[in-house]
Protein backbone atom coordinates (compact mmCIF):
# COMPACT_ATOMS: atom_id res chain seq x y z
CA UNK A 1 0.00 0.00 0.00
CA UNK A 2 1.34 3.58 -0.81
CA UNK A 3 -0.27 6.31 1.70
CA UNK A 4 1.33 9.93 0.23
CA UNK A 5 0.03 12.47 2.95
CA UNK A 6 0.08 16.35 2.24
CA UNK A 7 2.75 16.09 0.20
CA UNK A 8 4.05 19.39 -1.49
CA UNK A 9 6.78 20.63 -3.35
CA UNK A 10 8.22 24.03 -4.82
CA UNK A 11 10.37 24.92 -7.54
CA UNK A 12 13.15 27.57 -7.62
CA UNK A 13 11.10 29.26 -4.61
CA UNK A 14 11.57 32.41 -3.94
CA UNK A 15 12.40 33.35 -7.31
CA UNK A 16 10.54 34.31 -10.87
CA UNK A 17 9.99 30.91 -12.21
CA UNK A 18 8.39 30.06 -8.59
CA UNK A 19 6.27 26.94 -9.83
CA UNK A 20 3.85 25.14 -6.57
CA UNK A 21 4.49 21.92 -8.61
CA UNK A 22 2.26 19.87 -5.74
CA UNK A 23 0.41 21.63 -3.63
CA UNK A 24 -0.96 19.04 -0.75
CA UNK A 25 -1.32 16.00 -2.40
CA UNK A 26 -2.83 12.94 -0.10
CA UNK A 27 -3.82 9.52 -1.54
CA UNK A 28 -3.97 6.11 -0.81
CA UNK A 29 -3.68 3.32 -3.20
CA UNK A 30 -4.39 -0.04 -2.04
CA UNK A 31 -2.38 -3.00 -2.49
CA UNK A 32 -2.90 -4.43 -5.59
CA UNK A 33 -4.47 -1.72 -7.68
CA UNK A 34 -3.85 -0.26 -11.07
CA UNK A 35 -3.56 3.66 -10.99
CA UNK A 36 -3.43 5.79 -13.89
CA UNK A 37 -2.64 9.43 -13.43
CA UNK A 38 -3.73 12.13 -15.99
CA UNK A 39 -3.44 15.38 -16.27
CA UNK A 40 -2.34 18.58 -19.16
CA UNK A 41 1.27 19.33 -19.20
CA UNK A 42 2.75 21.09 -16.36
CA UNK A 43 -0.59 19.61 -13.74
CA UNK A 44 1.89 18.02 -11.77
CA UNK A 45 1.03 14.42 -12.67
CA UNK A 46 5.24 13.81 -13.21
CA UNK A 47 6.04 15.46 -10.61
CA UNK A 48 4.08 13.23 -8.50
CA UNK A 49 5.94 10.12 -9.56
CA UNK A 50 9.54 11.55 -9.28
CA UNK A 51 8.12 12.47 -5.69
CA UNK A 52 7.93 9.11 -4.86
CA UNK A 53 10.53 7.70 -6.83
CA UNK A 54 12.66 9.88 -5.20
CA UNK A 55 14.04 12.04 -7.87
CA UNK A 56 13.85 15.07 -5.63
CA UNK A 57 13.20 15.36 -2.10
CA UNK A 58 9.75 16.98 -0.92
CA UNK A 59 9.20 20.01 0.90
CA UNK A 60 6.85 18.64 3.37
CA UNK A 61 4.07 15.62 3.92
CA UNK A 62 5.22 11.96 4.20
CA UNK A 63 5.19 8.70 1.67
CA UNK A 64 4.43 5.66 3.36
CA UNK A 65 4.83 2.31 1.07
CA UNK A 66 4.70 -0.63 2.52
CA UNK A 67 5.19 0.44 6.04
CA UNK A 68 8.27 2.69 5.26
CA UNK A 69 8.51 6.14 5.46
CA UNK A 70 10.67 6.75 2.50
CA UNK A 71 10.47 10.20 1.75
CA UNK A 72 13.86 10.42 3.12
CA UNK A 73 15.18 8.17 1.62
CA UNK A 74 17.14 8.42 -1.44
CA UNK A 75 16.54 7.32 -4.73
CA UNK A 76 18.69 4.36 -4.64
CA UNK A 77 17.39 3.10 -1.68
CA UNK A 78 14.28 3.54 -2.52
CA UNK A 79 15.02 1.25 -5.75
CA UNK A 80 14.65 -1.63 -3.32
CA UNK A 81 11.01 -1.47 -3.36
CA UNK A 82 10.42 0.53 -6.18
CA UNK A 83 10.38 -0.43 -10.10
CA UNK A 84 10.35 2.34 -12.90
CA UNK A 85 10.28 2.63 -16.78
CA UNK A 86 10.81 5.98 -17.83
CA UNK A 87 9.30 8.21 -20.68
CA UNK A 88 12.32 8.24 -22.50
CA UNK A 89 13.32 4.14 -24.22
CA UNK A 90 16.95 5.00 -23.71
CA UNK A 91 16.40 6.02 -19.97
CA UNK A 92 16.12 2.33 -18.67
CA UNK A 93 18.63 0.23 -19.99
CA UNK A 94 22.51 0.86 -20.40
CA UNK A 95 23.51 1.00 -24.32
CA UNK A 96 26.72 -0.34 -24.47
CA UNK A 97 26.37 -3.20 -22.00
CA UNK A 98 24.73 -6.27 -23.00
CA UNK A 99 21.18 -7.63 -23.17
CA UNK A 100 22.10 -10.69 -20.49
CA UNK A 101 24.17 -8.21 -18.53
CA UNK A 102 21.43 -5.67 -18.26
CA UNK A 103 19.03 -8.17 -17.11
CA UNK A 104 21.80 -9.67 -14.63
CA UNK A 105 22.29 -6.13 -13.28
CA UNK A 106 17.92 -6.08 -12.57
CA UNK A 107 18.06 -9.21 -10.98
CA UNK A 108 19.87 -7.27 -7.95
CA UNK A 109 17.46 -4.75 -7.87
CA UNK A 110 17.90 -3.39 -4.33
CA UNK A 111 20.26 -5.91 -3.30
CA UNK A 112 23.50 -5.97 -1.88
CA UNK A 113 26.20 -6.27 -4.94
CA UNK A 114 29.65 -7.59 -3.80
CA UNK A 115 32.15 -9.48 -5.45
CA UNK A 116 30.52 -12.51 -6.91
CA UNK A 117 30.37 -12.92 -10.17
CA UNK A 118 28.08 -10.64 -12.51
CA UNK A 119 27.05 -12.89 -14.62
CA UNK A 120 26.67 -15.80 -13.74
CA UNK A 121 26.58 -18.78 -16.21
CA UNK A 122 23.21 -20.43 -15.26
CA UNK A 123 21.21 -16.97 -15.29
CA UNK A 124 21.33 -17.34 -19.39
CA UNK A 125 19.01 -20.10 -19.59
CA UNK A 126 16.60 -17.96 -17.65
CA UNK A 127 16.97 -14.91 -19.33
CA UNK A 128 16.33 -16.76 -22.95
CA UNK A 129 13.21 -17.71 -21.01
CA UNK A 130 12.19 -14.20 -19.58
CA UNK A 131 12.53 -12.30 -22.87
CA UNK A 132 11.47 -15.11 -25.59
CA UNK A 133 7.51 -14.18 -24.72
CA UNK A 134 8.48 -10.83 -26.14
CA UNK A 135 8.23 -12.07 -29.90
CA UNK A 136 11.45 -10.19 -30.36
CA UNK A 137 13.77 -12.52 -31.40
CA UNK A 138 15.92 -11.37 -28.47
CA UNK A 139 16.89 -14.62 -27.07
CA UNK A 140 19.28 -15.50 -29.49
CA UNK A 141 20.88 -12.01 -29.24
CA UNK A 142 21.27 -12.10 -25.39
CA UNK A 143 25.54 -11.01 -25.58
CA UNK A 144 24.03 -8.04 -28.13
CA UNK A 145 24.68 -4.38 -26.57
CA UNK A 146 21.75 -2.87 -25.44
CA UNK A 147 22.03 0.34 -27.79
CA UNK A 148 21.72 -1.66 -31.14
CA UNK A 149 18.43 -2.53 -30.36
CA UNK A 150 14.82 -0.06 -30.98
CA UNK A 151 13.44 1.85 -28.44
CA UNK A 152 10.36 -0.04 -28.49
CA UNK A 153 12.39 -3.31 -27.61
CA UNK A 154 14.38 -1.09 -25.53
CA UNK A 155 11.31 0.20 -23.39
CA UNK A 156 9.82 -3.52 -23.15
CA UNK A 157 12.90 -4.78 -21.53
CA UNK A 158 13.45 -2.15 -19.28
CA UNK A 159 9.54 -3.02 -18.33
CA UNK A 160 10.63 -6.89 -17.79
CA UNK A 161 13.74 -5.21 -15.87
CA UNK A 162 11.88 -3.45 -13.74
CA UNK A 163 9.72 -6.32 -12.46
CA UNK A 164 12.11 -9.32 -13.05
CA UNK A 165 12.19 -8.89 -9.16
CA UNK A 166 8.40 -8.39 -7.92
CA UNK A 167 8.36 -4.30 -6.91
CA UNK A 168 6.44 -3.11 -4.10
CA UNK A 169 5.36 -0.70 -6.63
CA UNK A 170 5.36 -0.07 -10.34
CA UNK A 171 6.38 3.18 -11.71
CA UNK A 172 5.41 4.12 -15.45
CA UNK A 173 6.28 7.60 -16.75
CA UNK A 174 4.58 8.12 -19.85
CA UNK A 175 6.27 4.84 -21.01
CA UNK A 176 4.58 4.57 -24.09
CA UNK A 177 4.67 8.36 -24.96
CA UNK A 178 7.97 8.35 -26.73
CA UNK A 179 6.89 4.90 -29.48
CA UNK A 180 5.19 4.76 -32.53
CA UNK A 181 1.80 3.82 -32.18
CA UNK A 182 2.53 -0.38 -33.28
CA UNK A 183 5.00 -0.39 -31.04
CA UNK A 184 3.18 1.16 -27.98
CA UNK A 185 -0.12 -1.02 -28.28
CA UNK A 186 2.75 -3.88 -28.26
CA UNK A 187 4.67 -1.95 -24.57
CA UNK A 188 0.94 -1.57 -23.58
CA UNK A 189 0.02 -5.30 -23.57
CA UNK A 190 2.78 -6.13 -22.15
CA UNK A 191 2.54 -3.99 -19.77
CA UNK A 192 -1.27 -5.65 -19.07
CA UNK A 193 0.00 -9.35 -18.82
CA UNK A 194 3.18 -8.16 -16.28
CA UNK A 195 1.05 -6.56 -14.12
CA UNK A 196 -1.74 -8.87 -13.95
CA UNK A 197 0.68 -11.70 -13.64
CA UNK A 198 1.92 -10.46 -10.17
CA UNK A 199 -0.42 -8.30 -9.52
CA UNK A 200 1.38 -5.45 -8.84
CA UNK A 201 0.77 -2.47 -7.34
CA UNK A 202 1.03 0.10 -10.17
CA UNK A 203 1.04 4.36 -10.97
CA UNK A 204 1.16 4.40 -14.36
CA UNK A 205 0.90 8.59 -15.93
CA UNK A 206 -0.40 8.87 -19.14
CA UNK A 207 -1.31 11.70 -22.13
CA UNK A 208 -3.66 9.21 -23.43
CA UNK A 209 -7.04 9.18 -21.77
CA UNK A 210 -7.76 6.11 -24.09
CA UNK A 211 -5.34 4.33 -22.15
CA UNK A 212 -6.79 5.45 -18.96
CA UNK A 213 -10.01 4.17 -19.79
CA UNK A 214 -8.84 0.66 -20.80
CA UNK A 215 -6.48 -0.06 -18.30
CA UNK A 216 -6.47 0.09 -14.89
CA UNK A 217 -8.90 0.20 -12.02
CA UNK A 218 -8.36 3.69 -11.01
CA UNK A 219 -8.12 7.38 -12.52
CA UNK A 220 -6.44 10.36 -10.71
CA UNK A 221 -6.77 13.50 -12.49
CA UNK A 222 -4.17 15.83 -11.65
CA UNK A 223 -4.58 19.72 -12.19
CA UNK A 224 -2.60 22.62 -10.99
CA UNK A 225 -0.85 20.51 -8.89
CA UNK A 226 -3.38 19.02 -7.02
CA UNK A 227 -5.76 16.16 -6.92
CA UNK A 228 -8.66 17.58 -9.32
CA UNK A 229 -11.00 14.04 -9.83
CA UNK A 230 -10.40 10.68 -8.57
CA UNK A 231 -12.76 7.68 -9.77
CA UNK A 232 -12.15 4.34 -8.28
CA UNK A 233 -14.03 0.92 -8.79
CA UNK A 234 -17.90 1.00 -11.13
CA UNK A 235 -17.29 4.89 -11.90
CA UNK A 236 -13.99 4.13 -13.41
CA UNK A 237 -15.46 1.46 -15.31
CA UNK A 238 -18.50 3.36 -16.38
CA UNK A 239 -16.48 6.83 -17.96
CA UNK A 240 -15.44 6.98 -20.94
CA UNK A 241 -12.96 9.02 -23.10
CA UNK A 242 -15.50 11.79 -24.36
CA UNK A 243 -16.58 11.97 -20.27
CA UNK A 244 -12.90 12.69 -19.01
CA UNK A 245 -12.90 15.67 -22.57
CA UNK A 246 -15.95 17.04 -20.83
CA UNK A 247 -13.74 16.70 -17.51
CA UNK A 248 -10.60 18.45 -19.15
CA UNK A 249 -12.54 21.24 -20.61
CA UNK A 250 -13.94 21.74 -17.14
CA UNK A 251 -11.13 22.53 -15.61
CA UNK A 252 -10.18 24.77 -18.45
CA UNK A 253 -13.00 26.87 -18.06
CA UNK A 254 -12.79 27.28 -14.40
CA UNK A 255 -8.98 28.09 -14.53
CA UNK A 256 -10.11 30.97 -17.39
CA UNK A 257 -13.10 32.10 -15.14
CA UNK A 258 -11.01 32.35 -12.09
CA UNK A 259 -8.56 34.99 -13.39
CA UNK A 260 -11.07 36.78 -15.25
CA UNK A 261 -13.12 36.63 -12.58
CA UNK A 262 -11.30 37.65 -9.73
CA UNK A 263 -9.91 40.52 -11.89
CA UNK A 264 -13.58 41.84 -12.57
CA UNK A 265 -13.59 41.98 -8.42
CA UNK A 266 -10.50 43.24 -8.37
CA UNK A 267 -11.92 46.34 -10.69
CA UNK A 268 -14.91 46.88 -8.41
CA UNK A 269 -14.39 46.31 -4.73
CA UNK A 270 -10.49 47.15 -4.23
CA UNK B 1 68.51 -3.26 -28.61
CA UNK B 2 68.79 -2.53 -25.35
CA UNK B 3 66.57 0.49 -26.07
CA UNK B 4 64.41 -1.38 -27.52
CA UNK B 5 64.06 -3.54 -24.00
CA UNK B 6 63.91 -0.52 -22.29
CA UNK B 7 61.25 1.16 -24.46
CA UNK B 8 59.14 -2.00 -23.47
CA UNK B 9 60.30 -2.14 -19.64
CA UNK B 10 59.05 1.50 -19.45
CA UNK B 11 55.61 0.66 -21.67
CA UNK B 12 54.45 -1.82 -19.38
CA UNK B 13 55.45 0.56 -16.26
CA UNK B 14 53.25 2.69 -17.35
CA UNK B 15 50.62 0.41 -18.46
CA UNK B 16 49.62 0.96 -15.25
CA UNK B 17 48.89 4.29 -15.66
CA UNK B 18 46.94 3.67 -19.05
CA UNK B 19 44.47 1.24 -16.89
CA UNK B 20 44.36 3.74 -14.01
CA UNK B 21 43.20 6.25 -17.17
CA UNK B 22 41.05 3.35 -18.66
CA UNK B 23 39.28 2.97 -15.15
CA UNK B 24 38.21 6.92 -15.37
CA UNK B 25 37.85 7.89 -18.83
CA UNK B 26 36.48 4.93 -20.31
CA UNK B 27 34.65 3.16 -17.70
CA UNK B 28 33.48 6.41 -15.61
CA UNK B 29 33.84 9.00 -18.23
CA UNK B 30 34.97 10.99 -15.80
CA UNK B 31 37.67 13.29 -16.63
CA UNK B 32 39.93 12.79 -14.05
CA UNK B 33 42.86 14.94 -14.27
CA UNK B 34 43.88 13.90 -10.56
CA UNK B 35 46.09 11.77 -12.01
CA UNK B 36 49.25 13.96 -12.58
CA UNK B 37 49.34 14.85 -8.87
CA UNK B 38 48.79 11.17 -7.62
CA UNK B 39 51.46 10.23 -10.13
CA UNK B 40 53.66 12.22 -8.42
CA UNK B 41 52.08 11.19 -5.00
CA UNK B 42 52.80 7.75 -5.52
CA UNK B 43 56.42 7.80 -6.92
CA UNK B 44 57.27 10.69 -3.88
CA UNK B 45 55.37 8.40 -1.11
CA UNK B 46 57.66 5.31 -2.20
CA UNK B 47 60.72 6.99 -2.56
CA UNK B 48 60.61 8.67 0.63
CA UNK B 49 59.50 5.34 1.96
CA UNK B 50 62.51 3.38 0.28
CA UNK B 51 65.04 6.00 1.44
CA UNK B 52 63.77 5.40 5.24
CA UNK B 53 64.93 1.90 4.30
CA UNK B 54 61.33 0.41 3.80
CA UNK B 55 60.69 -2.73 2.01
CA UNK B 56 60.10 -1.90 -1.66
CA UNK B 57 56.54 -4.07 -2.07
CA UNK B 58 55.71 -2.18 1.19
CA UNK B 59 56.66 0.98 -0.48
CA UNK B 60 54.67 0.22 -3.61
CA UNK B 61 51.41 -0.51 -1.43
CA UNK B 62 51.75 2.48 0.34
CA UNK B 63 52.01 4.77 -2.80
CA UNK B 64 48.93 2.43 -4.26
CA UNK B 65 46.64 3.42 -0.87
CA UNK B 66 47.97 6.91 -0.53
CA UNK B 67 46.68 7.38 -4.76
CA UNK B 68 43.64 5.98 -3.90
CA UNK B 69 43.26 8.39 -1.07
CA UNK B 70 43.47 11.39 -3.41
CA UNK B 71 40.54 9.67 -6.02
CA UNK B 72 38.97 9.22 -3.40
CA UNK B 73 39.10 12.58 -2.44
CA UNK B 74 38.28 13.88 -5.86
CA UNK B 75 35.48 11.67 -5.91
CA UNK B 76 34.32 12.89 -2.70
CA UNK B 77 34.61 16.77 -4.03
CA UNK B 78 32.76 15.78 -6.84
CA UNK B 79 29.62 14.00 -5.42
CA UNK B 80 29.58 15.39 -1.91
CA UNK B 81 29.69 19.11 -3.26
CA UNK B 82 28.54 19.00 -6.66
CA UNK B 83 31.92 20.23 -8.06
CA UNK B 84 32.80 19.62 -12.15
CA UNK B 85 34.85 16.44 -12.30
CA UNK B 86 37.69 18.77 -14.10
CA UNK B 87 37.56 21.17 -11.24
CA UNK B 88 37.87 18.60 -8.20
CA UNK B 89 40.75 16.98 -10.13
CA UNK B 90 42.56 20.45 -10.61
CA UNK B 91 41.97 21.37 -6.74
CA UNK B 92 43.24 18.05 -5.70
CA UNK B 93 46.28 17.89 -8.21
CA UNK B 94 47.49 21.52 -6.77
CA UNK B 95 46.99 20.09 -3.07
CA UNK B 96 49.49 17.29 -4.13
CA UNK B 97 51.58 19.59 -5.19
CA UNK B 98 52.83 20.99 -2.60
CA UNK B 99 51.84 17.35 -0.17
CA UNK B 100 54.72 15.81 -2.44
CA UNK B 101 56.98 18.38 -1.92
CA UNK B 102 56.55 17.98 2.17
CA UNK B 103 56.95 14.61 1.64
CA UNK B 104 60.29 14.45 -0.48
CA UNK B 105 61.20 17.55 1.61
CA UNK B 106 62.94 18.43 -1.46
CA UNK B 107 62.00 18.76 -5.56
CA UNK B 108 63.69 15.49 -6.24
CA UNK B 109 64.86 12.23 -4.14
CA UNK B 110 67.53 9.98 -5.50
CA UNK B 111 67.27 6.17 -5.12
CA UNK B 112 70.53 5.31 -6.03
CA UNK B 113 72.22 2.69 -3.61
CA UNK B 114 68.89 1.24 -2.49
CA UNK B 115 66.54 -1.58 -2.13
CA UNK B 116 64.25 -1.22 -4.74
CA UNK B 117 61.97 -4.19 -6.66
CA UNK B 118 64.86 -3.58 -9.39
CA UNK B 119 67.59 -4.14 -7.73
CA UNK B 120 65.62 -7.74 -6.48
CA UNK B 121 65.10 -8.32 -9.48
CA UNK B 122 68.77 -7.38 -10.70
CA UNK B 123 70.36 -9.73 -7.87
CA UNK B 124 68.05 -12.50 -8.83
CA UNK B 125 69.46 -12.42 -12.24
CA UNK B 126 73.36 -12.08 -11.17
CA UNK B 127 72.98 -15.18 -8.63
CA UNK B 128 70.96 -16.82 -11.60
CA UNK B 129 73.85 -16.36 -14.57
CA UNK B 130 76.33 -13.70 -12.83
CA UNK B 131 76.92 -9.96 -13.41
CA UNK B 132 76.92 -8.31 -16.49
CA UNK B 133 75.81 -11.75 -18.16
CA UNK B 134 74.92 -11.32 -21.66
CA UNK B 135 72.70 -13.36 -24.32
CA UNK B 136 71.60 -12.90 -27.86
CA UNK B 137 68.42 -12.18 -28.90
CA UNK B 138 67.49 -11.95 -32.46
CA UNK B 139 71.73 -11.78 -33.27
CA UNK B 140 71.79 -8.53 -30.91
CA UNK B 141 73.74 -8.84 -27.47
CA UNK B 142 71.68 -7.71 -24.43
CA UNK B 143 72.02 -7.94 -20.91
CA UNK B 144 70.50 -10.75 -19.33
CA UNK B 145 68.87 -8.48 -16.19
CA UNK B 146 67.30 -6.28 -18.76
CA UNK B 147 65.51 -9.15 -20.21
CA UNK B 148 64.63 -10.20 -16.32
CA UNK B 149 63.11 -6.81 -15.48
CA UNK B 150 61.20 -6.91 -18.88
CA UNK B 151 59.71 -10.11 -18.05
CA UNK B 152 58.65 -9.98 -14.31
CA UNK B 153 57.22 -6.72 -15.47
CA UNK B 154 55.11 -8.46 -18.16
CA UNK B 155 54.09 -10.63 -15.68
CA UNK B 156 52.94 -8.08 -13.12
CA UNK B 157 50.91 -6.30 -15.59
CA UNK B 158 49.13 -9.63 -16.64
CA UNK B 159 48.62 -10.09 -12.96
CA UNK B 160 47.01 -6.46 -13.02
CA UNK B 161 45.06 -6.89 -15.79
CA UNK B 162 43.80 -10.62 -14.71
CA UNK B 163 42.48 -8.52 -11.13
CA UNK B 164 40.88 -5.69 -13.44
CA UNK B 165 39.54 -7.97 -16.14
CA UNK B 166 38.10 -9.60 -12.79
CA UNK B 167 36.88 -6.99 -10.80
CA UNK B 168 34.56 -5.37 -13.55
CA UNK B 169 32.72 -8.68 -14.42
CA UNK B 170 32.13 -9.17 -10.69
CA UNK B 171 28.38 -7.33 -9.23
CA UNK B 172 29.55 -4.14 -7.99
CA UNK B 173 31.70 -4.05 -11.21
CA UNK B 174 29.15 -4.34 -13.38
CA UNK B 175 27.54 -1.76 -11.44
CA UNK B 176 30.14 0.59 -11.90
CA UNK B 177 30.39 -0.21 -15.60
CA UNK B 178 26.89 0.92 -15.60
CA UNK B 179 27.23 3.67 -13.39
CA UNK B 180 29.41 5.32 -16.40
CA UNK B 181 27.01 4.23 -19.06
CA UNK B 182 23.63 5.32 -17.60
CA UNK B 183 23.37 6.46 -13.95
CA UNK B 184 19.38 7.39 -13.76
CA UNK B 185 19.21 3.63 -14.80
CA UNK B 186 21.29 2.06 -12.26
CA UNK B 187 20.28 4.28 -9.73
CA UNK B 188 16.69 2.87 -10.59
CA UNK B 189 18.00 -0.58 -9.70
CA UNK B 190 19.34 0.66 -6.26
CA UNK B 191 22.91 1.15 -6.62
CA UNK B 192 24.38 3.86 -4.85
CA UNK B 193 25.93 5.90 -8.09
CA UNK B 194 27.95 8.71 -6.12
CA UNK B 195 29.83 5.56 -4.14
CA UNK B 196 30.42 3.70 -7.06
CA UNK B 197 32.26 7.47 -8.46
CA UNK B 198 34.14 7.80 -5.15
CA UNK B 199 35.67 4.24 -5.49
CA UNK B 200 36.22 4.01 -8.71
CA UNK B 201 38.04 7.10 -8.68
CA UNK B 202 40.05 5.75 -5.67
CA UNK B 203 41.05 2.74 -7.99
CA UNK B 204 41.94 4.44 -11.20
CA UNK B 205 44.27 7.18 -9.39
CA UNK B 206 45.43 3.94 -6.74
CA UNK B 207 46.78 2.53 -10.14
CA UNK B 208 48.09 5.81 -11.69
CA UNK B 209 50.48 6.18 -7.78
CA UNK B 210 51.71 2.64 -8.35
CA UNK B 211 52.18 3.80 -12.01
CA UNK B 212 54.21 6.23 -10.93
CA UNK B 213 56.12 4.47 -7.81
CA UNK B 214 57.47 1.98 -10.15
CA UNK B 215 58.98 4.37 -12.40
CA UNK B 216 60.34 6.25 -9.49
CA UNK B 217 62.14 2.61 -8.83
CA UNK B 218 63.19 2.01 -12.36
CA UNK B 219 64.28 5.39 -13.12
CA UNK B 220 66.34 5.65 -10.24
CA UNK B 221 64.89 8.73 -8.65
CA UNK B 222 61.48 10.89 -7.69
CA UNK B 223 60.93 14.02 -8.99
CA UNK B 224 58.20 16.19 -8.32
CA UNK B 225 57.33 17.24 -12.00
CA UNK B 226 57.00 13.84 -13.07
CA UNK B 227 53.60 13.75 -13.07
CA UNK B 228 53.32 16.66 -15.39
CA UNK B 229 51.35 15.35 -18.92
CA UNK B 230 50.77 12.13 -17.52
CA UNK B 231 47.36 12.27 -18.16
CA UNK B 232 47.22 13.03 -21.74
CA UNK B 233 50.11 10.07 -21.99
CA UNK B 234 47.74 7.47 -20.52
CA UNK B 235 45.14 8.77 -22.59
CA UNK B 236 47.15 8.47 -25.67
CA UNK B 237 47.82 4.90 -24.73
CA UNK B 238 44.05 4.07 -24.00
CA UNK B 239 43.25 5.40 -27.89
CA UNK B 240 45.62 3.98 -29.69
CA UNK B 241 45.06 0.50 -27.89
CA UNK B 242 41.30 1.07 -28.13
CA UNK B 243 42.57 1.54 -32.65
CA UNK B 244 44.47 -1.75 -31.95
CA UNK B 245 41.67 -4.00 -30.78
CA UNK B 246 38.91 -3.14 -31.91
CA UNK B 247 36.39 -4.59 -29.45
CA UNK B 248 34.29 -3.10 -26.80
CA UNK B 249 34.37 -5.71 -24.28
CA UNK B 250 36.01 -5.22 -20.88
CA UNK B 251 38.59 -7.98 -21.54
CA UNK B 252 39.75 -6.58 -25.19
CA UNK B 253 39.84 -2.97 -24.33
CA UNK B 254 41.81 -3.75 -20.73
CA UNK B 255 44.31 -5.98 -23.38
CA UNK B 256 44.11 -2.57 -26.00
CA UNK B 257 45.37 -0.28 -23.12
CA UNK B 258 48.42 -2.25 -22.04
CA UNK B 259 49.34 -2.39 -26.05
CA UNK B 260 48.59 0.86 -26.59
CA UNK B 261 51.00 1.60 -23.80
CA UNK B 262 53.89 -0.11 -25.35
CA UNK B 263 53.40 0.81 -28.50
CA UNK B 264 52.98 4.73 -27.85
CA UNK B 265 56.16 4.14 -25.67
CA UNK B 266 58.19 2.59 -28.40
CA UNK B 267 56.41 5.53 -30.88
CA UNK B 268 57.93 8.26 -28.55
CA UNK B 269 61.42 6.22 -28.16
CA UNK B 270 61.68 6.06 -31.87
CA UNK B 271 61.06 9.97 -32.44
CA UNK B 272 63.48 10.54 -29.76
CA UNK B 273 65.79 8.18 -31.63
CA UNK B 274 64.93 10.55 -35.36
CA UNK B 275 66.23 13.45 -33.12
CA UNK B 276 63.08 14.96 -31.60
CA UNK B 277 63.86 17.10 -29.06
CA UNK B 278 62.76 15.81 -25.71
CA UNK B 279 61.30 19.27 -24.86
CA UNK B 280 58.96 18.66 -27.76
CA UNK B 281 57.91 15.47 -26.44
CA UNK B 282 54.79 16.98 -24.74
CA UNK B 283 53.19 18.98 -27.46
CA UNK B 284 53.44 16.29 -29.87
CA UNK B 285 51.82 13.84 -27.16
CA UNK B 286 49.23 16.62 -27.04
CA UNK B 287 48.31 16.97 -30.56
CA UNK B 288 48.47 13.54 -30.79
CA UNK B 289 45.34 13.04 -28.60
CA UNK B 290 43.45 15.75 -30.23
CA UNK B 291 43.97 14.59 -33.38
CA UNK B 292 43.00 11.16 -31.90
CA UNK B 293 40.07 12.28 -30.43
CA UNK B 294 38.66 14.75 -33.63
CA UNK B 295 39.58 12.02 -36.34
CA UNK B 296 36.02 9.50 -35.61
CA UNK B 297 33.67 12.82 -36.52
CA UNK B 298 36.16 13.86 -39.26
CA UNK B 299 35.97 10.37 -40.64
CA UNK B 300 31.97 10.31 -40.05
CA UNK B 301 31.60 13.99 -41.74
CA UNK B 302 33.54 12.48 -44.72
CA UNK B 303 31.38 9.53 -44.98
CA UNK B 304 28.04 11.56 -44.79
CA UNK B 305 29.47 13.54 -47.71
CA UNK B 306 30.08 11.37 -49.91
CA UNK B 307 26.87 9.67 -49.35
CA UNK B 308 25.71 13.10 -50.02
CA UNK B 309 27.73 13.37 -53.09
CA UNK B 310 26.53 9.96 -54.39
CA UNK B 311 22.28 10.29 -53.42
CA UNK B 312 23.11 14.14 -55.54
CA UNK B 313 24.60 12.08 -59.02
Amino acid sequence: MLKIQNIKKTFNAGTINEVKALQDVSIIIEEGSFVCVLGTNGSGKSTLLNAVAGTFQIDEGSILLYGFEISKWGEYKRASLIGRVFQNPFSGTAPNMSIQENLAMAMKRGKKRGLGWGLPKSLTKEFQKLVKPLNMGLEDRLESPIGKLSGGQRQALTLLMSTALKPKLLLLDEHTAALDPKTASKVLDLTQQVVSKDNLTTLMVTHSMQQAVNLGDRIIMMHQGQIAYDFQGDDKKRLRVNDLLTLFDELRRKENIDSTVSALLLEHYV
Amino acid sequence: MSLLIGSLTIGLILALLALGIFVSFRIFDFPDITAEGSFTFGASTAAALIVLGANPMVACLAAFIAGMLAGALTGLIHTKFRINPLLAGILVMTALYSINLHIMGRSNIPLLNKTTIFTWIETFSNGLSGEMAKTLVLDWEVQVKDLWTLLFCGIGITLFCLVIWWFFRTNIGTAMRATGDNDQMIRALGVNTKRMIVIGIAISNGLIALAGATLAQYQGFADVQMGVGMMVWGLASVIIGESIINDTSVGFVIIGAVLGSIVFRLLVAIALRWGLNPNDLKIITALFVFIALILPSIMKNKKKLTFKKKANA
